[in-house]
């Protein structure tokens, strides 16, 4: 793990305030607060404010109103980019697992583009390709279908369910709930409106299983685990389910299409990369 | 006068050629005329003075011939003929502008056409169906995100976060009735219960500040201690949290035997902000219903 080393000049600087600290007793100034990436994040003008009219009526309109408004219910087709090897096609099974009324289909050397109209036209609402690199899942693109945005991902750090440390089952047919933390810029909430766009929408709360994407200085964590209330104030986690974190490349508006689509938002590292205190989800 | 033997022993055979490329088992020979590819003493062209090979350029296959009466000019020396897009006549194309020349060369023409035809069917497939582009990644840059992740990753503390989130949505009531913690409900009616009596008591307290009151002493002190405790045990064996109830007594013995003459009740609302204790402020609203 990470660890901080501290000089010998520090400790003897904290051991004097700490001692100052007791002398003064109650009078003492408080402790400062540390500073944190998270306190020193440049403000991003696009952060979205909960009581913003604006975004209301956006969100309102755009692709996922019609998931928002219930009028339809996700089903999604995962598969692979071609020839996947065994690491990929297991985390697409359990994603599968994870993922209520999702179907996992071969991919066979098709093209995107002409898998997409037959999807439409069985009324699939999402799909999930999963890159593959070196035998190691490495990419994700998530496309929603009717005409929706695709976002494509970088996916590091994946991990399948039985490497991880638990003695849990297997994710039941439940439908999970869903956490989205921190996604506070508009293109987090686009994002964010997608991933939760993947789920049923009233979550059956006796299968007390969640599914969580938290946001974290651009990097998204995946996790999927089981609750258990102890008393009101302690909660049990159990992970089951696999993992992986996403890194979010480009953003594009209309269904997949590299090279003649419009793209609402893409990394380039020479311009967003270059402070450390900048975030874009 | 041509020397194509000479020239063979001298570039081809034992000594220096710089098209040939010597592996362990054959030689090559990198000259773009070369029909075979190999470096030998029929497909050698600098050796071999009438000379045919079929080269494509851009989709086109064209016939090039050198003959010995161009061998003097070396601008002229090659002469080529396009042939055409079918295959068949492109062959007899080759028959006809070879006719009367060695049986090898002709052959090997041919044979060289039907390896372009076929190479350049192919890449038509190929750019019909999808191209694999590949993506050069930057070791340094692939390192930074790694670990910049890792930080996130700490930094994150997903753990706390997903607990949190859930803690606060029991809260809120997003479970509704599944999950039974009738002391969660209870905490909320005690609070807004206490908020109440804690308004009605600091309006009391305003009003009171200028009278006197006479009190009396220790007696009631007693007295009141041990009804307290009485209802105290009362109320708590019915219900869980015994342990909160009987801290609660202690602290209260300590702080009234400390404190002396000070009545009960301000004790207890005095610690209230410290001690959150349920089964004492219990009583304490009973208490002041009965005193009301």
């Amino acid at each position: 793990m990470l660890q901080l080393y501290r000089t010998l000049e520090q400790l003897a600087a904290r051991k004097k305030r700490q001692k100052e600290r007791e002398a003064l007793g109650d009078k003492a100034p408080p402790k400062p607060v540390p500073k944190t990436i998270e306190n020193q994040r440049i403000y991003d003008e696009t952060t979205v404010d909960p009581n913003d009219e604006e975004v209301a009526f956006d969100e309102a309109t755009d692709e996922f109103s019609t998931y928002f408004n219930r009028e339809t219910s996700p089903k999604i087709l995962i598969t692979t980019s071609d020839r996947p090897r065994g690491r990929t096609v297991r985390l697409c099974e359990q994603l599968a697992k994870v993922v209520p009324n999702s179907h996992v289909y071969y991919r066979r050397g098709l093209a995107l583009k002409k898998i997409i109209p037959q999807c439409v036209a069985r009324d699939f609402t999402d799909l999930l390709v999963i890159n593959e690199n070196r035998k190691v899942p490495n990419g994700l693109i998530v496309s929603h279908l009717p005409n929706g945005p695709t976002a494509h991902f970088k996916m590091s750090n994946a991990r399948l369910a039985k490497e991880l440390k638990r003695k849990g089952k297997d994710p039941t047919l439940h439908i999970p709930e869903v956490i989205l933390n921190n996604f506070s810029t508009r293109l987090g909430h686009t994002i964010g409106r997608m991933f939760a766009s993947l789920f049923p929408y009233s979550p059956q709360f006796v299968g007390r299983q969640v599914a969580t994407f938290h946001n974290q200085r651009d990097y998204i964590f995946f996790r999927f685990h089981r609750y258990i209330f102890r008393n009101e104030k302690k909660v049990g986690l159990q992970e089951l389910g696999p993992r992986f974190t996403l890194k979010l490349r480009s953003l594009q508006k209309g269904t997949f299409d590299s090279k003649y689509g419009e793209y609402e938002w893409v990394h380039k590292r020479h311009e967003m990369d270059t402070s450390r205190r900048k975030f874009h989800l | 006068m041509q020397h194509d033997d000479v020239l063979w022993d001298v570039i081809g055979n034992k000594q220096f050629c710089s098209y040939k490329v010597k592996t362990k088992t054959q030689n090559f020979c990198r000259n773009e005329y070369n029909i075979t590819g190999l470096c030998n003493r029929s497909s050698c062209p600098l050796a071999n003075s009438q000379y045919a090979t079929v080269k494509e350029e851009k989709g086109q296959c064209f016939l090039y011939m050198k003959t010995i009466e161009r061998a003097a000019f070396p601008s002229r020396l090659w002469e080529r003929v396009k042939l055409s897009k079918n295959y068949e006549k492109a062959l007899e194309q080759i028959d006809e502008n070879l006719i009367y020349w060695p049986r090898f060369i002709r052959h090997k023409c041919k044979q060289r056409f039907t390896k372009i035809t076929q190479y350049l069917i192919r890449i038509r497939k190929l750019t019909l169906k999808r191209q694999r582009k590949l993506v050069p990644l930057s070791k340094k840059v692939e390192r930074r995100e790694s670990r910049r992740e890792e930080k996130a990753l700490i930094a994150a503390q997903l753990d706390n976060a997903i607990e949190k989130e859930l803690l606060e949505r029991l809260k809120q009531g997003t479970y509704e009735d599944i999950y039974n913690f009738p002391i969660h409900a209870f905490d909320k009616a005690l609070e807004q219960q206490d908020e109440e009596s804690e308004t009605d008591s600091s309006e009391e307290e305003d009003e009171d500040v200028g009278q006197v009151e006479y009190v009396e002493g220790d007696e009631i002190d007693e007295s009141d201690l041990s009804d307290f405790e009485a209802m105290d045990k009362l109320e708590v064996d019915g219900e869980e949290e015994q342990e909160h109830s009987s801290i609660a007594e202690e602290q209260e013995k300590e702080t009234s035997i400390s404190k002396g003459k000070t009545p009960v009740k301000g004790l207890a609302r005095k610690k209230r902000p410290f001690v959150e204790i349920e089964y004492e402020q219990e009583t304490e609203p009973s208490a002041k219903a009965s005193s009301t």
